[in-house]
């Protein structure tokens, strides 16, 4: 009798003995397949293709780091680094413009519903029309912008055809809808901070500026995390904001790589789909340091620090 | 319509039972604005009438959208007959092998005659590439008003024309509208300024690479820039527009010539101008010793390599190829027929380009980004666009040039 058990765990299928250890890689697996095939084999064929002097149509012809060597002694493809960098810089002033929309908005009067909706607005519209919409703004001749400098008799700036203003003019566009988006993320944020904790703060005599600095942020910081992320990853797709606007120009000036790596592979004039794998390789890189601090993050918090 | 006249004809080979099956004819095209996409309509309307056992598929294509489309249409899931341009700019998919010869199309319907005036730009390796349907000249569109208004001529040589650009100026108008934010404009009138400097074999090598671009030859023409542009013949902040929004101070009296194609004729129009107030010359000549040569843009249609039924798709390149054809969609198009036997539309502009064009003994250029390989071109546009706004990084934009010329042409 007692051997009973043993029996009928022999008699147990290969599948019921495994069963706990298969299922979560079958649940997993299509979605594997998917970032597989769509993400990982990509960036490998990328950079297998950034070896290669190819023109999408014809055959490929291998000149090893060639590529590379022409990258580091080309004018354009810094200027679309420096750009990039501007970029990264200048738009996370997105985070701290949407924190006080956000505190400014976070009362309870009449319609505030409204107000909020509005504020958001910006984020809910396509980029191509924020691209128009600015540069009708940047204008040289009937342009608003340039309007009300002509009430303090300052002469019309051409912002988009100037090849030192055309980048930052890029980014205030596209800090208009990001810092709705910020906004929004810490409007939610602030309905989970706890009352109490405030109520004590201001019993301590705790207010204004050092109440927000060290009551209210600390609890803000996971809206904190996201809206970093969002940031970073909204200028690196500063993409078609650009090729509204400029197009990349007044020569090129207002490239970043992404719309570099397009122009050289894919736009009218490019047929160097080796040259555009090594730009977007270089991005890669560049967005992998990126990438690693924030897997390097997520491995802390789930592990406990 | 269209619709109604496809179904007819696919009834009509469906009954033919000497035809074993529809032959099923798919063209592709970028020919979307209006009058464009006219013309494409009557023709094809027009070909089915003639052949009713083929049914023609047609895929109309956004303009901009096409040029990089095509790319793929052509290797993964060509049609039979698509649309692009003479020149350079099919070098790349006849390279690839992606275009079907057609010498024997040119050859059966006697084309090396009738369109003799583009055989060159549709050759190259010695083989002939597609059909040319139509062309347009470039040139300079002026306000005749105010030349009228300001007594000042019609300038046939550099001097006049830069002394017609002062007393613009004097008048409180700026001499020349354009709009580089697209970059191209800007390479209409570096063909120009070099085709009369240098004249057209010289702007031909360039283009094959065999000059330097920092030859003193290429620095004449772009001295000759710098004089209109120290002179500030160009409107202000040009980089900011776009070709169209370039034709709002020509429409407005603040600007008076546009150094531009003829399709700039017809938005001119819509805006308001008629043909009294607007106006059409020939580009000055600058050094007196080189023959005048002109700019004038061919649209051609080719049989792509991987195409199922090119037997249909040589009928409809000869159908379009015939001198009554071309009369028609040109005069759909207001541009002007390649055939020889074709007759050309009454309108003004189109007369005077047929009149320029058919006396031109220096060479027809296709287009600086048509003539120039892709790389180049792109390069050499951005370096002109930069060269207008800053003169003074000639040297610098040249040197670039050149080493971009080092690399392309390898």
């Amino acid at each position: 009798m007692t051997a009973l058990p043993d029996t009928s765990a022999t008699n147990k299928s290969w599948w019921k003995q495994n069963q706990q250890r298969l299922a979560p890689w079958l649940f997993l697996a299509p979605g594997i397949f998917m970032f597989a095939i769509y993400v990982i084999i990509p960036i490998f064929q990328s950079i297998n293709i950034s070896f290669y002097a190819w023109d999408g149509l014809g055959e490929a012809e291998w000149v090893g780091a060639e590529n590379y060597v022409e990258l580091m002694d080309d004018e354009a493809f810094y200027t679309s680094l420096k750009n990039n960098v501007l970029w990264l810089i200048l738009y996370m002033l997105a985070i701290p413009a949407g924190l006080f929309v956000a505190l400014f908005l976070n009362q309870t009067v009449r319609g505030i519903r409204i107000y909020k909706s509005l504020f958001f607005f910006p984020f809910v519209i396509s980029q191509v029309v924020v691209g128009l919409v600015f540069a009708w703004f940047y204008d040289p001749t009937n342009g608003l912008m340039n309007i009300i400098l002509g009430w303090f008799g300052a002469g019309p700036i051409a912002v988009l055809a100037d090849e030192d203003y055309v980048t930052y003019g890029i980014i205030a566009a596209g800090l208009w809808p990001q810092t709705a988006y910020c906004m929004i993320l810490y409007l939610t944020g602030l309905n989970a901070v706890d009352p109490e904790q405030i109520e004590a703060a201001r019993l301590d005599n705790a207010k204004g500026a050092k109440l927000l600095w060290y009551v209210i942020l600390p609890q803000l910081r996971p809206a904190t995390f996201i809206a970093v992320v969002v940031t970073v990853i909204g200028a690196l797709r500063s993409f078609d904001l650009i090729s509204i606007m400029t197009d990349g120009g007044p020569w090129g000036s207002s490239r970043v790589l992404a719309f570099y790596m397009y122009e050289q592979a894919f736009s009218e004039y490019g047929f160097r789909m080796g040259y555009g794998a090594a730009i977007a390789v270089v991005l890669f890189l560049i967005m992998m340091v990126y990438i690693a601090g924030f897997l390097w993050k997520m491995y802390r918090d789930e592990t406990g620090r | 319509m269209l619709k109604a006249r496809i179904l007819g004809a696919a009834l009509a080979s469906t009954m033919l039972t000497t035809a074993a099956w529809a032959g099923e004819l798919v063209i592709n095209t970028d020919t979307s604005d209006p009058a464009p996409k006219a013309a494409f309509e009557a023709l094809i309307a027009g070909f089915e009438a003639e052949n009713p056992d083929v049914t023609v598929k047609w895929n109309l294509f956004d303009h901009e959208g096409y040029k990089t489309s095509i790319r793929n249409f052509l290797t993964a899931d060509a049609p039979d007959l698509a649309n692009w341009y003479a020149g350079n700019r099919m070098l790349p998919y006849v390279n690839a092998g992606l275009f079907e010869p057609v010498d024997d199309v040119w050859e059966e319907n006697g084309l090396n005659e009738s369109l003799a005036s583009a055989k060159g730009s549709m050759t190259i390796d010695g083989k002939i590439w597609g059909v040319p349907y139509t062309y347009y000249q470039w040139g300079v569109y002026y306000r005749k008003d105010i030349f009228e208004a300001n007594n000042i001529a019609v300038p046939t040589n550099w001097d006049e024309f830069k002394a017609a650009g002062m007393a613009l100026k004097d008048a409180g108008v700026t001499p020349i509208t354009i709009g580089t934010k697209y970059l191209w404009t800007a390479g209409g009138v570096f063909d120009y300024l070099n085709l009369r400097t240098n004249g057209y074999d010289f702007h031909m090598a360039l283009g094959k690479g065999e000059v330097s671009w920092t030859d003193d030859r290429v620095k004449a023409t772009f001295a000759n820039w710098k004089e209109l542009l120290d002179a500030g013949f160009f409107i202000d902040n040009h980089a900011a527009y776009s070709w169209q929004e370039a034709l709002a101070p020509m429409v407005q009296g603040d600007a008076a010539m546009y150094v531009m194609g003829n399709f700039a004729v017809a938005p001119l129009r819509e805006a308001g101008l008629s043909d009294d107030q607007l106006g059409f010359f020939q580009f000055p000549v600058i050094n007196p010793d080189v023959p005048l040569a002109e700019e004038a843009p061919t649209d051609t249609i080719h049989i792509p390599a991987n195409a199922k039924n090119k037997e249909d798709a040589k009928k409809f390149l000869a159908y379009l190829a015939r001198a009554d054809v071309q009369s028609q969609i040109n005069e759909t198009l207001g541009q002007l027929p390649i055939n020889n036997a074709s007759t050309v539309g009454d309108d003004k502009f189109l007369q005077a380009g047929y009149e320029m064009l058919s006396s031109t003994d220096g060479g027809i250029a296709q287009f600086f980004d048509r003539d120039y390989p892709a790389e180049m071109a792109k390069a050499g546009m951005e370096g002109f666009q930069e060269f207008m706004v800053k003169p003074e990084r000639m040297d610098k934009i040249l040197e670039r040039l050149e080493k971009v010329r080092m690399r392309v042409y390898k």
